[in-house]
Order: C-alpha cells, then sequence, then structure tokens
C-alpha cells in the first residue's frame, strides 16, 4: 500500500494530486454514512471501490463476501477448454481493501432487518448500515431437478456455472472422458446468468475434443426454442470448426436426471452422456428472495432503475443477475459493474440528500470464444425512459460481431484485465 | 477537486438541456461506462492494448468517436457502442477524460 501511495505521489507531484490520482475528481456535496455491501462478484466489488473512489472515503464501505479470493465466471469457460488455469481467473481482494479502505469480511449474510438497517453475520454478529447493496448473484433451483436435489448428484453431475471448484472438477471429467465419448450440456430456459455462455462452453470443449479426443461429440440440450445469444455467429462456428463434433438440439428442456446412469430426463425423451453438464434453472441468490423484497415471477428482485433500490424496501439496493432485468438487458459481469456504478452515484447522492441522477445510462459488451484464438461479441447501450419508467436500449446502437476474428479474441481479454482492475485495484 | 465538475457543468450548460446541467456528476458517471474496458477513469490497465483515454486531449477524443459513429473510422466493436451516445453526452466524456492525469 505503502509504495502504491509513494508511486501516486511522485507521479502527481503534490498531496492535492495525489489525491486526485487515488480518487479521481468527485463533485457534488460530499457524502457520509455506512454502507454495507454483500457479494464481491462484479457488481458488489465495483460498488465497494466506487462508493469509496468517488466519495472520497468519506463513506464507509463493509464488503461481505463468503469467498476469501474472486473467481470469475467470465473466461472460465477457457479453463474448461484447457487454454488458461484458475490462477489467470482469480484476483485477490487486498486491492479493495488496501488501495480503497474497504472493510472486508469473510463470511455470509443470514438475514436482512431493513426496518432496524442492520444484517445477521452466518458466523455471529450484526453490522448496521445507512443503506445496504445485494449484490449475490443466482441460485440455483435444484427443487427443478428431483434428481439433483442433493449434494452428492451435485458432486457428480456438474453445473460450472459459479467459477471455483466445479470449474476444475467438469474439466478433469472431461480430461478423464474416454475419445469416443459424449459430453452434453443442458441450458435452462431464459433468463438465466450469461446468456452465451453455454454455447462458448460448446466450443471450447469442441475445440479440446478436436485437437484431444477427435472421435468424441458435443451435444447441446437447449430448454429454449433457438439459439439465445449471438445466433447466427455460433451456428456458423459450429458448422465450420465443429461440424462433425457438435450436435445442436433446441426444445430440449430438462425435467430430471437420471444420477446413476449419467442421463439426462427430457420430456419425450432421455440422453445419456459420458460427461453430462447441467446449468441448472435460476433465481435470485437466496438472501434476496428471503428478505421480503418484492419479486418478479418469484425470481428476480424488482429495483427502480433510477438507484437500484428495490421497490419495496427502502434503504436495500439491489444489483446484478439478481434483478429483473430491463427489457433486452442480459445477466452479464458487465452489466453488473455498470448497475454498480449507478447505484453507487445514486446512493452518494441520496447520502447526501439529493436525488439520484435522473438521466442514467448503462452498456453492455459480451465477448464469447469460439476457439482458442477466435472470438465474437455482442453490445447494446441502454438509456433510462421516463415513459415505461425502465432503462430502454438505445435504438440504432449495439450489435454483434460481422464474423469471429482473432483481434476480439485478444480484445476479450484486455476488456478481463480491464474490468478486474476496474473492480477490485 | 471541484474544478473538472465546473468545467463539465459550464461546457453542459452551453450544449444540452437544463434537466442534465442539474446534475453535476453526469460527466464522471458518463465517463464511468468506458471504464469496464478503458480502465477507471479511463486508465487502461498496461500492457493490457485497450486505448487510455485518460489526458487525450478533447478534440482528439471527440473526432475518433464522431469517426467511429460515421463510420469512417473502421472497429470492430466501438461503432456499435458510440452510437448510444448522444453527441452532447460524448462531449462530456470527451471533457472528463481530457481533465483526468
Amino acid at each position: 500500500m505503502m509504495l502504491m501511495k509513494r508511486r501516486d505521489f511522485l507521479k502527481a507531484g503534490t498531496a492535492v494530486g495525489a489525491m486526485a490520482s487515488l480518487y479521481g475528481c468527485a463533485g457534488g456535496s460530499k457524502a457520509s454514512g455506512h454502507v454495507v455491501v454483500v457479494g464481491g462478484g462484479y457488481g458488489g466489488a465495483t460498488m465497494a471501490k466506487y462508493l469509496r473512489m468517488w466519495s472520497e472515503g468519506g463513506v464507509q464501505v463493509t464488503l461481505v463476501e463468503r469467498n476469501p479470493t474472486f473467481i470469475s465466471c467470465p473466461i472460465s469457460n477457457l479453463v474448461i477448454g484447457g487454454m488458461k488455469t484458475m490462477e489467470d481467473i482469480t484476483v485477490s481482494y487486498d486491492g479493495l481493501k488496501n488501495k480503497w479502505g474497504v472493510r472486508i469480511i469473510q463470511d455470509e449474510v443470514v438475514a436482512v432487518d431493513a426496518a432496524k438497517r442492520s444484517i445477521s453475520l452466518a458466523k455471529g454478529g450484526a453490522l448496521a448500515y445507512d443503506r445496504l447493496v445485494l449484490s449475490p448473484g443466482v441460485d440455483f433451483m435444484w427443487d427443478q431437478i428431483p434428481g439433483l436435489n442433493n449434494a452428492a448428484a451435485q458432486g457428480k453431475i456438474l453445473h460450472a456455472w459459479k467459477a471455483g471448484p466445479q470449474t476444475i472438477a467438469l474439466r478433469k471429467q472431461l480430461e478423464d472422458m474416454k475419445d469416443g465419448g459424449v459430453y452434453a450440456i443442458s441450458i435452462p430456459k431464459a433468463p438465466y446468468r450469461c446468456p452465451p455462455g453455454p454455447y462458448e462452453r460448446a466450443c471450447l470443449v469442441a475445440n479440446y475434443f478436436k485437437q484431444a479426443k477427435p472421435k468424441s461429440k458435443v451435444i447441446i440440450l437447449d430448454g429454449n426454442e433457438d439459439v439465445v445469444s449471438k445466433k447466427g455467429l455460433f451456428m456458423k462456428a459450429w458448422s465450420d470448426l465443429y461440424k462433425d463434433i457438435i450436435e445442436y438440439r433446441p426444445n430440449s428442456e430438462l425435467k430430471d436426471v437420471d444420477v446413476a446412469n449419467n442421463t439426462a430426463v427430457l420430456e419425450f425423451d432421455k440422453f445419456k452422456a459420458d460427461v453430462l453438464n447441467v446449468v441448472p434453472p435460476q433465481r435470485a441468490g437466496e438472501i434476496a428472495t428471503k428478505s421480503g423484497l418484492k419479486l418478479i415471477n418469484n425470481r428476480w428482485v424488482d429495483v427502480n432503475w433510477l438507484s437500484m433500490e428495490s421497490t419495496s424496501t427502502p434503504g436495500v439496493h439491489v444489483l446484478g443477475d439478481a434483478i429483473f432485468p430491463a427489457p433486452t438487458m442480459p445477466k452479464s459481469g458487465h452489466m453488473a459493474n455498470q448497475h454498480a456504478k449507478l447505484g453507487a452515484a445514486a446512493i452518494l447522492n441520496m447520502l447526501s440528500g439529493e436525488e439520484p441522477s435522473p438521466t442514467p445510462l448503462v452498456m453492455n459488451t459480451c465477448y464469447s470464444y469460439v476457439d482458442a484464438k477466435n472470438a465474437i461479441h455482442v453490445a447494446s447501450v441502454h438509456t433510462y425512459d421516463t415513459a415505461t419508467k425502465t432503462m430502454q436500449p438505445v435504438k440504432g446502437a449495439g450489435g454483434v460481431s460481422a464474423a469471429r476474428n482473432e483481434i476480439e479474441g485478444k480484445a476479450a481479454l484486455s476488456w478481463a484485465r480491464n474490468i478486474w482492475a476496474d473492480m477490485l485495484t | 477537486m471541484k474544478l473538472l465538475p465546473t468545467v463539465a457543468a459550464l461546457s453542459l450548460l452551453a450544449a444540452t438541456s437544463a434537466a442534465q446541467a442539474a446534475d453535476p456528476n453526469l460527466a464522471r458517471n458518463l465517463a464511468a461506462t468506458c471504464a469496464n474496458c478503458h480502465g477507471t477513469n479511463g486508465k487502461a490497465v498496461a500492457g493490457s492494448g485497450a486505448d487510455a483515454l485518460a489526458g487525450m486531449e478533447k478534440a482528439k477524443t471527440l473526432q475518433k468517436l464522431a469517426d467511429f459513429k460515421s463510420g469512417a473510422k473502421p472497429a470492430s466493436i466501438m461503432h456499435q457502442i458510440s452510437k448510444g451516445y448522444s453527441d452532447e453526452q460524448l462531449d462530456l466524456i470527451a471533457t472528463y477524460f481530457a481533465a483526468q492525469k
């Protein structure tokens, strides 16, 4: 920390310059108070840093996160495909603590008392807050897949849809599979976390098979009637690169799993795989669904798009995959980071007795790899619409890649390095 | 520390509606939407390959963005993203990054 400060100090030349270098320039009244952030992923980590940076240290921030380090879901398909390691997608929380002065508690929040503005921790004790931010990501709806509704089954039929031990375990299952084997990935009905993610994973597993186990197959059991994201680009990659490896089956919603036989049970059919990878149906993380916040479809938190505050529970803001998305808005890490900046600006205004900005804007960029070097993107920009009181995509903006290309393969890794720094250092 | 929002607010008064001028943090908030790819306050991670926007001359940034928008400058993605921002918003963003040292 001292080293970092001194370097900034020398670069900037003066003490005031050093402050500006560290915090950027903040406007408006100086906010104060205590904000508790629950969840240190793309949304929560960004929120913690930006509250400290934009308030110039005036707002105290406590981040409660159950994991000791940040492990990124984006890029984790490259670990499953064998091109990257866990170390490549892991970032320390030390930057938030040492550079930005965020208090970090490694624990889980078990209850929210919104009336008393307090949360309870699993290891005991409570924290009082002026504003609470929940960025809990998704939890899996195991009750929808009876055969997987126990820990032993979940240890055998993997999701790897939260990066961590499951990422390593799925890679190992693929390495252990014999040549000529079948990998099947089950995709739930949208909305789910990372719309293009399952199709990217199918490409990168097929890429591995092509090189190491060329007689093997990849079967995509899609619960949706069509490819949910970047359809033309993915289908072109499948036919150009993986013609005899990848088979796409739409309208293949998973009803159950016969765990003993590694078999996906569909409505009218069954499918036995050597490696069965189930991305389960999802809803907002449990702390959000059990805290009395208004949900939509009993799954996603309803938020005010000017502040990310729950529409039912004052003082509680919710970010990222856990919220009911605005039209065409994906559940992505990039979008969670943008939610966090919108929310941080609003919270600082509210802690200063001011209204949130009436004209927020957020944008999204999602890169997907189709092989080790080539990537494709989808991008969009969304602004607040007073008539519908939600974010609407800006017409004429956004779009997808013209074709897969190596420039975007490099851009995707650059994106990862910059967004991780934007959140955590 | 107060200089930048003032400058931003002045250019804003000339260019945009009163509703937007009422928000002194608008330039900061808009510029933050670029940070995912271009680094916090436009300071891209060294060696990442992303264009660092901090300290770039305002006219230069605006010209680049205008060329992305019109299609004059070929791009993999910025031609699509730049169209999501009004010229007034891009002016605020370019002003903000020019002031970052």
